[in-house]
């Protein structure tokens, strides 16, 4: 019977309470609970600490995350990648380097027709030739990868070029000897001068320098399959295809002590543009197939970004369940916390209950008063949670140089399931304390 | 109170029992009290330990619901009250002076004083006011902000009788109002009250102590759960 009218009066005490009695009640609270400061201090640790590792933990997984997801948006979205790949079994024969031997692998032009002819939704497709060398400004020099690529590069790339322009049909009808610098290259080669209209040297080959791209932001290291090409190309210079083929055929040779070894290699890459997102999967597959049958050693990748970016949302998604799971589990830790010091507390204060309740508190009074304590504790642990929680990522990205991302929904999550826990292991303290018998409580030494 | 019906009893207890549950016995405190006591009366409960008296003022303060029987307070019925009924009574009609004081630590002297007001939901400012009024009519304005611990015995009564007035109820219940006190503060306690009677507030003491059970008019002496003499003097 007796729970049923606490229920009951649990109800009222929330429906009859103005702000003006909530004020005053959270005035007497904030008394009480600074009567007991230590004690309140260290009860609110739990949730502190639950709510600040929540956040921070969020905002480093965020910007993790973010990082790779800007990576391989960067590649294109509605892009399939096929990059030639030199076989492993090859390799390891190149390696001896007894004997001269001309490696032929990678994509070819026969492969980029096939897969324009026989696939459909396929619109746009887009070689790419890399060479690496070194590229010369008089004495300055820079280890680079110089891609052979088409005039559409930019745009289906997501790279704009920042200044300058790129190269069009007409310089690639002409073979001109133009080129397209990457932004991190530029101050290494002109530290001083602007690179536009410029020459750099390249083996034995001027280049007049057109154009400078955007930078490609912080390129994190990451394990995905997209950069591993040997040794990364941090600096890339570009040039019409046509060019790259003219001044350096298609085969690469390069000396050794004793023997030569020579490559054969059409295209590096090809990246095949696909009309609409629903389709890439279907395409990726065609690509498959159509690339299977036509090369006999296992001389390429495809890498479809989409999926990748695909894992990446759902390998988010994992760690956010993670996270959220340890965050519960603080949380409750902290709950169980606030309880366990409120039931002391109710117990401390059982005269205090028994002469409020004589003097005309109603149980409800009395559960308004403990629940706002409670909701008080664990809403201060939260809020100071939230400050430590959003200087912790701070202090990370500035001291560690990761990038980190507090989104807007963290800190007000956090904060609102502390307040939540506040009320949820409020509740029994309170009503233990409204249950109990004026009278008994009157006697309560 | 309307004075056109002043002459009913303001407290009416017709035949009161109340028995608790102790294990497996039940034991039974009150067997069955019947009295009357008329606005303006000043009465004194008394007797051995364990005759009753706690359970009386208990009943009398709607602190505890009868077994059998019914209590009328101001000529309504509260014995079969629920709870928050009760609460409001207790607010509103009734003043308690206890033996140890039972102020509350933590707040001022003012703020003790506000407590029933507090639970009436009075506007803040209008429960300050009262509080302090009632607070110089004890003699303690200057000891407002003062915490109870800060206080002596006989000026911690003063502040409980303050609470216990300033919600203007029907009746005052005391329990042993002098039993913590030295003589002096005590005699000085007694006066207080006897000024509250001669203000025309009903007064009911609970007290096993003689010299303040005969400053009362009327005499109520319990005896193993029934009335055995009820004197006036």
């Amino acid at each position: 019977m007796s729970d049923i009218k606490t229920n009951a009066s649990l109800l009222n005490a929330l429906r009859g309470l103005t702000l003006a009695r909530l004020q005053r009640a959270m005035r007497v609270g904030i008394r009480s609970l600074w009567l007991h400061r230590l004690r309140s201090l260290l009860t609110m640790l739990g949730i502190v600490f639950g709510v600040c590792s929540v956040i921070a933990m969020l905002a480093i997984g965020e910007g993790a995350s973010y990082e790779a997801q800007e990576q391989i948006k960067s590649l294109g979205s509605q892009n399939i990648i096929i990059r030639g790949v030199k076989p492993p079994d090859e390799q390891k024969v190149s390696n001896q380097g007894s004997q001269s031997y001309v490696l032929q692998y990678g994509v070819t032009y026969a492969d980029a027709k096939r897969i324009t002819a026989t696939i459909p939704g396929v619109t746009v497709i887009l070689p790419a030739r890399n060479i690496r060398d070194y590229v010369w400004n008089i004495s300055r020099r820079v280890d680079c990868e110089i891609v052979g690529t088409v005039p559409w590069y930019p745009t289906m790339r997501n790279q704009p070029v920042a200044r300058g322009r790129f190269f069009t049909e007409n310089d690639m009808d002409a073979r001109t000897s133009v080129c397209v610098l990457g932004a991190e290259m530029v101050p290494l080669l002109f530290p001083l001068e602007s690179p536009l209209g410029k020459h750099v040297r390249v083996g034995g080959d001027y280049y007049q320098v057109i154009g400078v791209m955007e930078a490609r932001g912080h390129e994190a290291k990451t394990d995905d399959a997209t950069e591993q090409k040997d040794k990364s190309a941090a600096y890339r210079m570009f040039v019409p295809l046509e060019t790259v083929k003219m001044r350096y055929g298609e085969i690469l040779m390069r000396r050794r002590s004793g023997s030569f070894e020579a490559e054969r290699v059409e295209l590096h890459e090809l990246t095949v543009k696909v009309a609409s997102l629903e389709e890439v999967t279907g395409v990726a597959e065609a690509i498959k197939t159509v690339m299977e049958r036509n090369h006999k050693k296992k001389d390429y990748q495809i890498d479809v970004p989409l999926e990748m970016l695909r894992r990446a949302e759902r390998t988010k998604q994992i760690f956010n369940i993670v996270l959220g799971s340890i965050a519960a589990i603080s949380l409750l830790v902290g709950g169980i916390g606030i309880m366990n010091i409120m039931l002391a507390s109710v117990t401390e204060r059982t005269r205090e209950i028994g002469i409020r309740r004589a003097l005309g508190a109603r149980r409800r009074d009395i559960i308004v008063q403990f629940l706002v304590e409670t909701v008080m504790l664990s809403g201060i642990g939260g809020i100071l949670g939230v400050l430590l929680g959003v200087t912790i990522p701070f202090i990370v990205s500035h001291t560690a140089g990761m990038k980190t991302i507090i989104t807007l929904w963290s800190p007000l999550l956090a904060f609102t399931i502390s307040a939540l826990v506040g009320v949820v292991f409020g509740i029994y303290p309170a009503i233990r304390a409204a249950n109990m018998d004026p009278v008994e409580a009157l006697r309560h030494e | 109170m309307d004075p056109a019906i002043m002459p009913s009893p303001i407290v009416q207890f017709d035949n009161v029992r109340k028995t608790y549950q102790m294990g497996p016995n039940t034991v039974e405190a009150l067997r069955g009290v019947s009295f009357d006591i008329a606005a303006g009366d000043y009465i004194s409960i008394m007797g051995p330990s364990g005759c009753g008296k706690s359970t009386l003022l208990n009943l009398l303060g709607c602190l505890d619901r009868p077994t059998a029987g019914h209590y009328l307070l101001g000529g309504q019925d509260v014995s079969g009250m629920d709870d928050d009924a009760l609460s409001a009574v207790r607010g509103t009609r009734l003043g308690f002076i206890f033996q140890s004081y039972n102020l509350i630590q933590q707040l001022t002297v003012v703020e003790n004083i506000e407590i029933p007001l507090y639970y009436q939901y009075r506007p803040e400012n209008e429960c300050r006011e009262r509080a302090c009024k009632f607070a110089a009519r004890v003699g303690l304005t200057d000891r407002l902000d003062h915490k109870p611990f800060e206080l002596s015995g006989g000026q911690q009564q003063r502040v409980v009788i303050a609470r216990a007035l300033v919600n203007d109820p029907l009746v005052i219940l005391a329990d042993e109002p002098t039993g913590n006190l030295d003589s002096t503060s005590g005699v000085e306690i007694m006066k207080v009250f006897d000024e509250l009677n001669a203000q025309g507030k009903t007064l009911i003491l609970v007290t096993h102590d003689p010299s303040v059970g005969k400053r009362a008019r009327r005499t109520i002496r319990l005896s193993d759960g029934h009335i055995e003499s009820d004197v006036r003097h």
